[in-house]
């Protein structure tokens, strides 16, 4: 206890800050491995992360901050940089160092945020980034000289090459150790700015003083710069209603003197810039384009940008269904004999049901979907890297734009499709709020990969595997194209009424920067597909897990399991003899023997018939007379509108908790014991031979339809609401989201099979 | 020789200019300066997407995209 307190009180902590897209997040993996800790920043829904340095003989963690572009806080993010780096943050140790992350092919305008950052009286660690890039971008950068200036070390890395890693991690501890320079008041780019600002930050100064508040130098500075700024907000919150007056007077005065706020300070620190790197940055003006303007000439072109963006969002989706295929059979091979296994040792009974159908068949049924989250986060990864995301928004803007979003709306929409959960987190980029909560609210109906196991299992079920085109084309990839883009084309009037009437308000700012093409880096792709399987296993692995079990032991209790048990068992003994005899079969080629053989065999296969019937049987009633029984019989005048039977009332409900766990209730519910996933025979075909008690089957075209259409639209998703509500930092919004989708689920799923039914 | 001052968005593909003002002291206007838009500053057109808007600009040795409604703030003059 004592020991552990005391490494406790020496771990050192340093803070990553710099512009988006400087690479920082790979930096943070390179230096930190994969295990750092993701929460929120105490009190504030920002996302904290936190990770301990490797191969370092100090406990050093680092704070990974949110990218901004500057200290003039405008959203949450950028107020939590600002936060941490002065100290300002409850519960949240200053750190001791601030490694300022630029990226080396863009120096000027990052050297922006480091000239504030500088002011922060932190000691510096420059880290000039992506350093691969500087040669390829013609471009001279003496970084000798420009620690010689900054009287800070500089350090040039390539993160996803792994290259400078070690020579950081040594700065690092040498700045923690040794007494590290601070940088000489006639350093700082405020010396820059005219007299009359520095007159007027010292009244402020001594004003707050006398309030008995002691905000640092580079504060005063930003209440007197940002109008109605974060730290102005801060003050007015704790009492000090009369700041906003005595800024707006000071203000009036900079304005006499001919002091233009605030863009006397961009003025003053560019060209403090400027004169910092004159001679230390050297760029090759060409006359004629580089390479990656080339390549923008036709992927932003009028047509061909189209057509490529559509081609790549085709090859996304096709590539899911394609090469997801064999990892996802392994998988349910592998699930298979785990089940299997606990057959041959356990009796029929309550524990090999739970275990059997709870447990692997819960768990071993959200698993199976990894290959497919892989195979599109691969695709967002790659895509992200080499710098085409960025022109994705580029293209896409215009269109979000009518619905009253930008850009900058696409890229977390675009990751709702793997999941809304990353989505809605990446909503955090968005600086503009009513923008952020319309992309946040619809995040949720763009099609995630947990209803793509709904949708191959209702269209390999029930709609015909047509093919067109010389088989090139099939109508199941198209009905499950259609299902994919159903969600985002609801998600348009949805927008468009939100932004309307729930956030009416300018369309937000779309400054955004165009990096230059690149080829994408294994590494970084590797990290990324990386982190959102963990993120998903372990979602898979707790939440999931619990519903499987809660739906296993509605539908389990209540209900005497004897006779089940029972037939189950004669049922088993009738096959593992029917299977000694086939060996005995072989090894006793006799033609003889074999004949009785044959007769006792199909003597046997009848046995097994009526042992198998009388089982089914059985479990239909124990399920039938289960509480998940009761609850779908009482909720089946509601969803018979929709095709629905009682037992898919069931399984929506169940699904509550997450949408990819219907597969694993409908396995449950028509076959307590056999694997259940989107794929499995037995499952699609107990779902096609499935009847109303009048003998019509339940399920044909319209029903599959309905329910694809259903969960398209449906918040049937906990870990999402969950996210809304720990974002919005209200119930609120998730509430909200749940009334709204599951209207329009209802209404879009009745539509559908009002329309289909006399059509099938 | 210089010509009388233009917006941004007038700019054509390929057109260069330089900055002469920023027209306002809201948000837009301040995040324009602190990406770089500042009076004296060069500024070349790269082109525009898909559909007219938003519009790919070079300046400092880097490239942004600016939407129309952007654009307009920025006051710029074309120099032959």
């Amino acid at each position: 206890m004592l020991q552990a307190e005391s490494i406790q009180k020496s771990v050192r902590v340093v803070a990553f800050i710099g512009n988006p897209n400087t690479g920082k997040s790979s930096l943070f993996n390179a230096l930190c491995g994969m295990n750092a800790r993701v929460g929120n920043y105490p009190g504030v829904t920002v996302e904290q992360k936190v990770g301990r340095l490797s191969g370092t003989t100090n406990l050093i963690d680092v704070i990974d901050l949110p990218g901004t572009y500057s200290l003039a806080a405008r959203s949450a993010d950028e107020a939590v940089a600002v936060n941490v780096l002065s100290g300002e943050l409850p519960q949240q140790a200053r750190p001791e160092v601030a490694i300022v992350i630029l990226d080396a092919a863009n120096i000027e305008r990052n050297f922006y945020l480091f000239s504030q950052i500088y002011e922060l009286g932190l000691p510096v660690i420059v880290v000039l980034n992506m350093w691969d890039r500087v040669t390829s971008e013609g471009l001279t950068v003496d970084a000798e000289l420009l620690s010689q200036r900054l009287g800070v070390p500089v350090v040039c890395t390539s993160a996803n090459k792994r290259q400078g890693i070690d020579q950081l991690r040594k700065t690092i501890e040498h700045t923690l150790n040794a007494p590290a320079p601070m940088p000489q008041p006639g350093q700082l780019a405020r010396t820059m700015f005219p007299a009359a600002f520095h007159l007027e930050s010292k009244l402020l100064s001594e004003w707050l003083e006398a309030k008995g508040r002691k905000p640092s130098t580079s504060q005063v500075d930003r209440l007197l710069i940002d109008s109605d700024g974060h730290f102005q907000k801060t003050l007015c919150q704790s009492g000090l209603s009369d700041i906003a007056e005595r800024i707006d007077e000071a203000r009036t005065r900079l304005q006499s003197a001919g002091c233009k706020v605030p863009m006397f300070e961009t003025k003053a620190r560019y060209a403090w810039v400027r004169k910092l790197i004159d001679g230390a940055v050297v760029r090759q003006e060409s006359r004629s384009a580089s390479p990656s303007d080339r390549i923008d000439r036709w992927l932003t072109h009028r047509w061909v940008g189209m057509l490529v963006f559509v081609l790549i969002m085709f090859l996304v989706f096709q590539s899911i269904t394609l090469f997801a295929k064999l990892p996802m059979d392994g998988i349910q091979w592998l699930q298979a004999q785990a089940s299997s296994g606990v057959e041959a040792v356990l009796s029929p009974g309550a524990l090999r049901s739970l275990i059997v159908d709870g447990i692997l068949a819960g768990v071993g049924g959200v698993i199976v979907f990894l290959p497919q989250i892989a195979i599109l986060f691969l695709f967002i990864a790659i895509l992200e890297d080499c710098g085409y995301m960025a022109r994705a928004a580029f293209v896409m803007d215009k269109i979000m734009t009518t619905v009253g979003l930008s850009g900058k709306s696409f890229l977390p929409l675009m990751s709702s499709f793997a999941c809304a959960v990353p989505g809605i987190m990446a909503t955090r980029t968005i600086e503009s709020r009513k923008d952020r909560m319309v992309t946040l609210l619809i995040a949720p109906l763009m099609s995630c990969s947990a209803r793509l196991p709904v949708y191959i299992l209702m269209v390999a079920a029930f709609v015909p595997a047509t093919r067109y085109a010389g088989g090139w084309i099939s109508l199941q990839g198209m009905v499950l194209m259609l299902m994919q883009s159903l969600g985002a084309l609801v998600a348009i009037p949805v927008a468009w009424i939100l932004k309307k009437f729930f956030f009416p308000g300018e369309p937000a700012t779309f400054l955004m920067e165009l990096h230059s093409y690149k080829w994408p880096s294994l590494i970084v792709i590797y990290q990324r597909v990386w982190e959102r399987l963990v993120a998903f296993v372990v979602r898979a692995g707790t939440l999931i897990f619990c519903t499987s079990i809660l739906v296993w032991a509605a539908a389990y209790f209540p209900g005497d399991h004897r006779s089940l048990d029972q037939s189950v068992a004669t049922l088993e003994q009738l096959n593992s003899t029917r299977a000694e005899w086939i060996k005995n079969q072989v090894s006793q080629p006799q033609s003889d023997e074999r004949s009785t053989m044959e007769a006792s065999l199909a003597e046997n296969q009848t046995a097994i018939d009526e042992a198998q019937e009388q089982v089914n049987r059985q479990r239909s009633q124990l399920i039938e007379s289960s509480f998940l029984g009761s609850v779908g019989h009482y909720i089946e005048p509601a969803v018979k509108p929709l095709g629905w039977d009682w037992k898919i009332g069931v399984a929506v409900i169940a699904s509550f908790p997450a949408r990819e766990v219907i597969i694993a209730t409908l396995g449950t519910i028509y076959s307590l014991g056999s694997e259940q996933d989107e794929e499995s025979q037995g499952l699609q075909k107990q779902m096609q031979m499935a009847e109303w008690p009048d003998g019509k089957l339940v399920f044909n075209l319209a029903t599959a339809l309905s329910i694809m259409v259903f969960f398209a639209l449906c918040a049937q998703c906990s870990a999402t609401l969950m996210t809304i509500r720990r974002e919005t930092n209200s119930w609120r919004w998730p509430i909200f989201s749940f009334a709204y989708m599951t209207t329009l689920a209802y209404i879009g799923a009745w539509l559908t099979y009002q329309c289909f039914r006399y059509w099938s | 020789m210089t010509l009388p001052n233009i917006r941004l968005d007038e700019l054509g593909q390929g057109e260069s200019a330089i900055i002469v003002e920023i027209i306002g002291e809201d948000v837009v206007a301040s995040r324009l300066m602190e990406m770089g838009l500042i009076e004296e500053e060069p500024i070349s057109m790269v082109g525009r997407a898909p559909m007219g808007d938003p519009t790919e600009y070079a300046v400092r040795g880097y490239r942004i995209s600016l939407r129309k409604n952007e654009s307009t703030r920025v006051i710029v003059r074309k120099e032959c």
